[in-house]
């Protein structure tokens, strides 16, 4: 297992699994529109944008393009 | 050694990589995934195809190529950048429980539990009942699967297939238990719930939702190659209109590989392969035709309907544009991060507009990931 940090909980999760699949095991909303909607993952394969969370720091990274790791800290901003 | 590009690892650019290895060409291949396989394969290459993963391909996954100068040299490239899911707005399609039926199932193959989750899979074209069949393998409740295609013409299609009337239907409905429903479309999604034309409100976790698939034209385009209504135009040996480019792909999968084949083999070699090749390409015709989107489509979405998700341009602000390009400098839709890929394919549907041209970068990108690959 991969043990990971969302929004400052632990999460442990399969290796394989993507920053988005380990997001939405929690929460559906992934970020605020720029009018403030919820939204999450829409295309899974890094073209929408939806997805978007802070990853380690660096905001706007596409979690579906990614593989959680050991360690990593996420935070979503919904 | 002449040196061959490939950009894209679904079963279209593997083929290829593989075809110009066994040509004597040295073989780089980039995708924008952390795995390959594509949509289809998603990391997980079946056995009969693993032969396309030839030791001698130099393979870099999680690269996006954004723009030209990005690109490293080669004598040749060929394109294999795949398709997406179109979606169509209506109300509610923006809420967190809407994701592409593609979208969903590359969720739960990278690591979303879906079992005992109640999913209605909604849309257009054999995707769908890919999807359901899939998701309910993973233990999800199916509560329909909303085909908007008309009875008639499914049946057509079935029909040429198995020659017995409605075996198709027959076999989704009997042997995969999936509730499977023609001409039935997603009127209205709330939380927790959707509501279907025909089918009144049906309570939900998720709904999976996607019109067709769109080709990914921006980097061929990007790159000089003609594109016309949606489609990268090429001759029978998979070349564009720019000399060294090639394209191969974005069909189904029998037909993505041979597109692939003959772009990476010699002259002699892919021309056996063009009959098969043909036969594929009208096969997926007929598919287009049967499941081509009904017009009803076009008026789901209310003038507060969001168009453009990235800018929250409702469908008011654009219904009274001219063009896709003035929609973008009057009411920024298009502009933000997606770049109109989501609204873009919408919109053509919506108001009938053609997508504009692209300009570099196609993708929105930090300053360091315009460094050059080329080392
Ligand atoms: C979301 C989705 C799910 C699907 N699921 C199924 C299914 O379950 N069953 C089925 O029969 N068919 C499915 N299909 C259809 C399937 O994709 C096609 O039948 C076939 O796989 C097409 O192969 P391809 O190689 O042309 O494209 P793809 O498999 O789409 O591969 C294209 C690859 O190119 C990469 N790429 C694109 N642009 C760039 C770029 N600029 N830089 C770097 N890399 C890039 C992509 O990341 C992708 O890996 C699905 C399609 C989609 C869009
Ligand atoms: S879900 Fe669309 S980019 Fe990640």
């Amino acid at each position: 297992m991969i043990a990971v940090t969302i929004n400052g909980r632990r999460v442990d999760v399969e290796p394989g699994t993507t920053v988005a699949a380990a997001v939405m095991r929690g929460q559906a909303g992934f970020r605020r529109s720029v009018t403030g909607e919820l939204r999450g993952p829409l295309c899974g394969m890094g073209i929408c944008m939806e997805c978007r969370v802070t990853l380690n720091g660096r905001p706007h990274e596409r979690s579906c393009q990614l593989l959680c790791a050991e360690g990593m800290e996420i935070a979503t901003d919904a | 050694m002449p040196s061959t590009l490939v950009i894209g690892g679904g079963p279209a650019g593997l083929a290829a990589a593989w075809a110009a290895v066994q040509s004597g060409d040295a073989v780089t291949l980039l995708d924008d995934n952390p795995a390959l396989g594509g949509q289809i394969w998603r990391g997980e290459i079946p056995a009969r195809y693993r032969r396309f993963l030839d030791p001698r391909i130099t393979i870099r996954t999680g690269v996006q190529i954004h723009s030209a100068t990005q690109l490293p040299k080669a004598d040749r490239i060929i394109l294999a950048t795949g398709t997406r899911e179109r979606f169509l707005p209506f109300p509610g399609w923006t809420l967190p429980h809407v994701l592409g039926a593609g979208g969903l199932q590359a969720m739960v193959k990278s690591g979303l539990p879906i079992a005992g989750k109640r999913v209605v899979v909604a849309g257009a074209g054999p995707l769908l009942l890919a999807v359901a069949a899939y998701l309910r393998k993973r233990g999800a409740k199916i509560v329909l699967v909303a085909e908007q295609a008309p009875y008639q013409r499914v049946s057509r299609f079935t029909q040429s297939l198995w020659r017995t009337p409605g075996k198709l239907l027959q076999a989704a409905q009997l042997a995969l238990g999936l509730r499977y429903r023609t001409d039935a479309w997603p009127l209205r999604a709330d939380p927790g719930s959707v509501t279907i034309q025909g089918h009144g409100v049906l309570p939900c976790d998720y709904l999976a939702c996607g019109f067709g698939l769109v080709t990914n034209t921006e980097l061929p385009e990007l790159l000089g190659c003609r594109v016309d209504t949606g489609a990268v135009i090429t001759d029978s040996k998979q070349r564009t209109t720019v000399p060294h480019i090639h394209f191969a792909g974005a069909g189904s999968v029998d037909r993505s590989i041979l597109e692939g084949q003959i772009a990476g083999f010699d002259l002699e070699r892919a021309r056996a392969l063009y009959p098969a090749r043909d036969a594929a390409v009208r096969f997926d015709r007929r598919i287009d035709e049967a499941f081509q989107l009904r017009s009803e489509l076009s008026t789901l979405a209310t003038p507060e309907t969001i168009i453009c998700r990235c800018e929250d341009v409702p469908f008011s602000a654009v219904w009274q544009q001219r063009d896709w390009r003035s929609a973008k400098l009057q009411t920024r839709c298009g502009m933000g991060p997606c770049q109109g890929r989501i609204c873009g394919p919408a919109l053509e549907h919506l108001c009938g507009w053609p997508a504009a041209s692209v300009r570099p970068p196609i993708f929105p990108t930090r300053l360091e990931n315009l460094l050059d690959l080329r080392d």
